[in-house]
């Protein structure tokens, strides 16, 4: 049985006279893995930061799990369960690390998580990505790699339904690569749709299930991922002539 | 009690003051509209201005302006350096927002004790050929020591909208607040285009003191009321809009003529304030700011 | 049952208090120490909103005279007993503050920062201009004849401010630790990222700036009663102003203590120049002890604290 858990309609966003989306159309299922890749500048993130609500559409409605949230305040969505991490992390530098993913458990996840229980839980979560034995350094001193795995755990941290990973994946190794991308499937299996943003070819193919390809801002192909990076146009934009 | 005359005189007496109110807030204009940084203390700044005209014009005769103009490559270098401080503590950390409001606030109060501690809490004023003289137009009157100071304010506000639109350092101010890294590949140091920037707007304080002290007389604590003013009038006007300055400190310096004139001088001071949190409260970006 | 330290040291502190109105009969004693404790009620206060949450209020002062001057007015008109004074003058400023916040805060903290400074302005004038709280020139007040137990009225102002005080740092330690102290502290540390948490930046923002001005105010309440003569130049003064910033900047703002260890030890230091020297050095002094403090060591005291500590486990 798969409802559909975000459905985006006839989105446009203008920057004054620059047109970032236009008419964009998606379509998610419940659980289901989606890849989202174009060429820089072709508006991914700032499809992700309406869909989260950080950028107000000037036209077109975004509908999550049947419920229209187009004019919802950003922590409105996600406490109902929209979570995205971002391109460079923003973690909360003058908390722990474990503060940090008490904040999202605290907030978007309050009706959601047993609250005599928050510390062990993100204690838990800590645990899960790897990053237990940082629990009490403080957010702001840590590696790259390990930001952003706190990135991605505070988004999980917020029990979403929904979850958003923006380039998580840019500038790692191969191994941590895999590191990530196990923790997004993992999610995935307790039924968490994902939509991943990313340039790492191989993690999108080995991720999605389905992928469309945004270009300056209009989306041009939307489908299985073999037959998707086989098309002509999304080779061209890549590629140029 | 509305009557022709006063009303007139208002309106004229307001333009000229709002003219020389731009001259006050351009070096804010550039320091927070370009720049983004909240000088809480250029009003200080520009009644050290005021006092260097002072001593120059009692000690060697000379024209208030023309010291104004003479301290100004001084307070370039003051300005420089402030904001090496600045960018060495703040912005390079990232801290700019409290800590750099601060760090303002503070130098605010130093400026102004040190002044009450060098020159007391007397009112100082300068003497030339203009200050006293009014010209007549039928009932209208304009004092010479407030046209003198509308016309220097204006050649000056005009010469610094030339210079940000016309020359390279110029353009490279407008642009570092936009996009530093375009900036940076056009060769150019984004920390040394605000530090010239910031010069540039400490200089201008050089000369809006000057006109300061022609207008009446200062004493240290008259930089205060200047903090509301130039304020609602940045923000009026719009961020990053010169032109759109300059009109926004003709409308408050009319305003607040007609206040003082029509409801009495003790409801001015609120005025400038009034001003600013109705602009924030209906339309932040101002008149003709950047979106 | 373990009781924290933290309440073992307030009863140890309300107790000293007693002690003190019970043994010291030179009254200067008790204005110093009045003083002080008004401002360490000012710098908890401020350090909500601008440690805490990281919104800079440059209109202390506004807030602070707002509670003298509700004290005078209703004191004026129906007499009320201090305590009423208290409440009325907390629950008016924290209505201000939220107020100015609702009207400001969905912009940047840079606008706030600066309407916060309108604010007092604009109640400044308002109260220049109000005749019947004595306006441009200033109000007396009788001090009343009631004072409890305590041998003069000031010793009773001094225990009451002592409370406040007390009162004050327990609800800054609480928020601290809380789930809303957390909420804040991700605000101040990445408002869009909070936001994205879940955390209702504005409804926190306002929550801050109501519960700073109700502070605020409540510290302003006494005041017609200690000073005796009020006018706007010294309700609203700016060195009220500065202390509310630079107390808390010098101790430190993210941690509760911070505002207490500034306040205690800025606000001794500056009644000791002010008797031995000049009130305009203490401007002098405190404008550069913060901007010192702002470029050296911008964790405060407590900061330095810190890394002392964590260098010393290495």
């Amino acid at each position: 049985m798969n409802g559909a858990v975000l459905q985006v309609a006839g989105l446009t966003k203008r920057f004054g006279g620059f047109v970032a989306l236009q008419d964009v159309a998606l379509h998610l299922s419940a659980g289901e893995r989606l890849g989202l890749i174009g060429p820089n500048g072709s508006g991914k993130t700032t499809l992700i930061n309406c869909i989260s609500g950080a950028l107000a559409n000037d036209e077109g409605t975004i509908e999550f799990e049947g419920r229209d949230i187009t004019r919802l305040p950003p922590y409105r969505r996600a406490r109902l369960g929209v979570a995205r991490t971002f391109q460079i992390p923003k973690p909360f530098r003058s908390m722990s690390v474990l503060d940090n993913l008490r904040v999202p458990l605290e907030y978007a996840a309050w009706s959601r998580a047993e609250h005599g229980r928050i510390t062990d839980e993100a204690m838990e979560m800590l645990e899960h990505i790897g990053l237990r034995h940082r629990a009490h350094v403080s957010s702001g001193s840590l590696t790259q790699v390990d930001m952003r795995k706190l990135e991605l755990a505070r988004a999980l941290a917020a029990k979403p339904r929904l979850l958003v990973s923006d380039e998580a994946m840019a500038g790692l190794s191969s191994s941590e690569v895999d590191e990530i991308l196990e923790i997004l499937l993992a999610l995935n299996r307790r039924g968490v749709a994902v939509i991943m943003i990313e340039h790492v070819m191989r993690a999108v193919m080995k991720f999605s299930e389905r992928v469309v390809v945004l270009v300056a801002g209009c989306k041009i192909a939307d489908g299985d991922p073999q037959s998707v990076v086989a098309q002509a146009d999304v080779i061209k934009a890549y590629l140029g002539e | 009690m509305f009557s022709l005359d006063l009303f007139a005189n208002a309106i004229v007496a307001g333009l000229l003051l709002g003219g020389f109110y731009a001259a006050v807030t351009i070096g804010l204009a550039i320091a927070f509209g370009q720049l983004d940084i909240v000088n809480i203390a250029h009003p200080a700044f520009v009644i050290v201005g005021s006092y260097i005209a002072w001593i120059v014009n009692t000690r060697f005769g000379i024209d208030p302006v023309l010291a104004g103009l003479l301290a100004a490559p001084l307070f370039f270098l003051v300005g420089s350096v402030i904001y090496r401080i600045y960018y060495a503590a703040f912005e390079r950390t990232g801290q700019e927002s409290l800590s750099g409001l601060a760090f303002f606030f503070g130098m605010m109060f130093i400026i102004e004790v040190v002044l009450i501690l060098a020159f007391g809490v007397d009112y100082r004023l300068v003497s030339a050929g203009y200050v006293g003289a009014t010209i007549q137009i039928g009932f209208v009157g304009i004092p010479l020591r407030m046209l003198v100071p509308f016309g220097v304010a204006t050649l000056l506000t005009l010469g610094v909208y030339l210079y940000l639109s016309r020359t390279f350092m110029g353009r490279a101010i407008l642009a570092v607040a936009q996009d530093r890294l375009a900036l940076q590949l056009m060769g150019a140091d984004p920390v040394r285009v605000k530090q010239f920037a910031f010069g540039l707007a400490i200089a201008t304080a050089a000369v809006a003191g000057s006109l300061l002290i022609i207008i009446g007389p200062v004493e240290p604590s008259v930089g205060r009321q200047y903090i509301g003013r130039v304020f609602a009038i940045v923000v009026l006007g719009g961020m990053g809009s010169i032109p759109g300055m300059f009109i926004a400190a003709l409308v408050l310096g009319v305003v607040e003529s007609l206040v003082a004139s029509f409801m009495g001088p003790s409801w001015a001071p609120a005025v400038a304030f009034g001003v600013l949190l109705l602009t924030l409260a209906l339309r932040p970006s101002g008149l003709f700011g950047r979106a | 049952m373990k009781i924290s330290p933290f309440w073992v040291c307030v009863a140890a502190v309300i107790a000293t208090g007693l002690l003190f109105t019970g043994v010291a009969k030179n009254e200067y004693y008790f204005n110093a120490t009045y003083v002080i404790l008004q401002a360490t009620i000012m710098a908890v206060a401020w350090n909500i909103l601008g440690g805490f949450t990281g919104y800079v209020n440059f209109g202390t002062a506004g807030f602070f005279a707002v509670g003298a001057y509700t004290s005078i007015a209703l004191s004026k008109a129906w007499g009320l007993p201090l305590p009423a004074l208290i409440f009325a003058g907390g629950a008016v400023c924290a209505l201000i503050g939220l107020g100015v916040g609702y009207l400001t805060l969905r912009l940047k903290g840079v606008y706030f920062a600066i309407a916060t400074l309108a604010m007092a302005i604009v109640f400044e004038t308002l109260v220049n201009n109000w005749s019947y709280v004595g306006g441009a020139k200033g109000a007396y007040i009788l001090t009343p004849d009631k004072h409890l137990w305590f041998d003069s009225y000031i010793e009773m102002l001094f225990m009451v401010m002592l409370l406040l005080a007390v009162a004050c740092v327990a609800i800054s330690r609480a928020l601290n630790s809380s789930r809303l102290g957390r909420g804040l502290a991700a605000i101040r540390d990445d408002e869009v990222a909070a936001e994205c948490a879940g955390v209702p930046t504005l409804r926190l923002k306002l929550i801050s700036t109501t519960l700073m001005g109700a502070m605020m105010g409540v510290a302003g309440a006494p005041y017609p009663f200690f000073v005796t003569f009020v006018d706007p130049q010294s309700a609203f003064n700016l060195f009220v102003a500065v202390n509310a910033i630079a107390m808390p900047m010098i101790g430190g703002t993210s941690h509760w203590l911070g505002p207490v260890i500034g306040a205690l030890l800025v606000g001794t230091m500056q009644e000791i120049i002010t008797v031995n020297v000049s009130s305009e050095l203490n401007v002098l002094i405190v404008g550069i002890m913060l901007v010192v403090f702002i470029t050296l060591a911008p964790q405060g005291i407590v900061g330095l604290v810190r890394k002392y500590r964590s260098r010393r486990e290495r």
